[in-house]
């Protein structure tokens, strides 16, 4: 009983996105064009360089596009620099007060709105994109995956970035509250996570060295895994190996999370009287 | 029932003076006072009892709330709220109290008022029953109506102020904790929050302490005033300890604060 309570805490914190997600009718229907938009343009950008040099190219053609379109559709699963404005105010404000008059951990509530957040964002516009992408012609072609396998792989590899992402921005909001204003971290924060984590260029064209650090860093347990899981990229061992890292990044990042919000508890003062 | 026992928090504030060199100087080396917020604060506040909190801007008020409401910690003392610490036993402590701090909101932006409510519902883990008894007392209270309909952003400030009041009673709370809930209000809304408060105490015996710089407050809603100046306990008493024939309150409070110079 206590257990189901509990539950329906964190729950409430989805229905109530879901609503406000479809409370934002222009920002949802702007947000599908800006992702065709971005999505033509990139796999335009790649197409020029497959016929520059074709024997450089480290993935077939059609992984590439889907690679692209499923990052357009996910966009709000993945992008770094998707943070609740709103939790910053909070902080810098002082009404965080309110947040602590709560019955329910602020660690907790926060990385569950986070969630709730990217989730109804990234589920409210994928399909348009999903379904559109799809019956494109080649080169831009979405393809289906492999075997449903590969498709289960993809879906608990996505879950396991989007896990990731949300623990790695609830360290953002937790070091908000020693430094007061958020907006050097932000910026370094989600350039970094960006370029790391593949959202600009996917990391198998970078140099194989570089590629091998990158490979293990947090940013490539987010949107790097479960993009190449899906054209059979990632595959057999490799699979595992990138699963593995992608569990102990979330253990590790929200372990640094929660050390951060009961640091910052202790020291508390709530600004602005 | 609460009490406050030695309480003492102090802040660090960094302070300079103005000018280049002065900047230049404490980026290297920052020199911090320490401000005593609450000097050995004590005070015993009944169940069912309406409590005016008052003092001068920085007094220590607002401090004192939060302790009360286990959002800050204090450097020593001890203070009790129904049995528990507030600040060890937050979780527990807050299901059992309401808060409405008068500067801010706790309302979602951006949805009508109501998906707010079903919010706090479900964090709060309100029975359904109790949920829809307590809405439907509050809405009439607080002639709600149409307002659960409209996104808090489109709201006057009284009427916000209205669903302020009511989201933190919707879990029926012990003890109330207003923390100058008709600052920037209207005569009317003003009026209209008073008299719910008063109500709420009568029906319910919710024990009710207030901060306000408003004495028709103060006048309307308690029964007994605790006046803190500089973090200390000055004055615990009924307002007719205070009251000086005829004069007007704010003048009487005026005059209180100048013969303790906070």
């Amino acid at each position: 009983m206590k257990k189901a309570t509990r539950f329906y805490k964190y729950i409430a914190f989805f229905r109530l996105r879901f609503v406000m997600g479809l409370q934002y009718r222009t920002a949802a229907l702007a947000g599908v064009a800006t992702q065709f938009a971005w999505g033509f343009m990139e796999i335009s950008m790649f197409l020029a360089f497959e016929r520059a040099a074709p024997d450089a190219f480290p993935m077939t053609f059609g992984q590439l596009a889907s690679y692209e379109w499923l990052q357009q559709a996910f966009l709000a699963f993945f992008m770094a620099w998707l943070m609740e404005g709103e939790l910053f105010d909070t902080i810098t404000s002082g009404s965080v007060a309110y947040e602590l008059c709560r019955p329910i951990g602020l660690y907790e509530m926060w990385f569950t709105r986070s969630l709730a957040k990217r989730l109804s964002a990234g589920l409210l516009r994928c399909l348009p994109i999903l379904v559109v992408a799809a019956l494109l012609p080649d080169p831009w072609k979405l393809h289906a995956p492999m075997s449903p396998v590969t498709l289960l792989c993809f879906i608990v590899t996505m879950i396991m970035g989007l896990l990731v992402t949300v623990a790695l921005c609830m360290i953002i909001y937790m070091l908000t509250f020693f430094t007061i204003s958020p907006k050097g971290m932000r910026m370094i924060f989600a350039f970094a996570a960006e370029f790391f984590q593949g959202a600009v260029i996917p990391l198998p064209f970078f140099p194989a060295p570089m590629q091998r650090v990158m490979e293990y860093l947090p940013f490539a347990a987010m949107q790097n895994v479960p993009m190449r899981v899906y054209s059979g990229q990632l595959a057999g061992v490799e699979l595992f190996r990138a699963a593995g890292l992608q569990v102990f990044w979330l253990a590790a990042l929200t372990g640094i999370g929660k050390a951060l919000c009961a640091k910052a508890m202790q020291k508390m003062t709530v600004q602005g009287g | 029932m609460i009490v406050m026992r030695n309480i003492c928090k102090t802040y660090k504030v960094a302070r300079r003076n103005a000018g280049l060199a002065e900047a230049a100087r404490s980026f290297f080396r920052r020199e911090y006072d320490t401000v005593t917020a609450l000097d050995h604060v004590n005070f015993t506040i009944h169940d069912g009892e309406t409590v005016g909190y008052i003092g001068p801007n920085g007094a220590g008020k607002s401090t004192t709330i939060k302790i009360l409401s286990g959002i800050l910690t204090p450097d020593s003392g001890e203070c009790l709220v129904d049995g528990r610490t507030p600040w060890k036993n937050r979780i527990d402590h807050v299901a059992q109290i309401g808060v409405v701090f008068g500067q801010r909101s706790q309302l979602w932006w951006d949805v009508p008022v109501a998906d707010s409510f079903e919010l706090l519902r479900d964090i709060y883990s309100i029975p359904p029953a109790l949920y829809k008894a307590n809405l439907d007392e509050l809405t009439e209270l607080l002639s709600l109506g149409e307002l659960l309909r409209t996104p808090a952003r489109q709201l006057s400030l009284g009427q916000r102020m209205r669903c302020e009041l009511a989201a933190s009673l919707l879990h029926s709370p012990r003890i109330l904790f207003l923390d100058e809930p008709t600052i920037g209000l209207d005569a009317v809304s003003k009026i209209a929050v008073r008299e719910f408060i008063v109500k709420l105490n009568q029906t319910h015996g919710t024990t009710v302490i207030l901060t306000t710089h408003d004495m028709q407050d103060i006048e309307a809603i308690t029964k007994r005033i605790i006046l803190i100046g500089k973090g200390r306990i000055l004055l615990d008493g009924g307002l007719d300890d205070i009251r000086r024939g005829g004069e007007d309150i704010d003048r009487t409070v005026a005059a209180l604060y100048r013969s303790y110079e906070i």
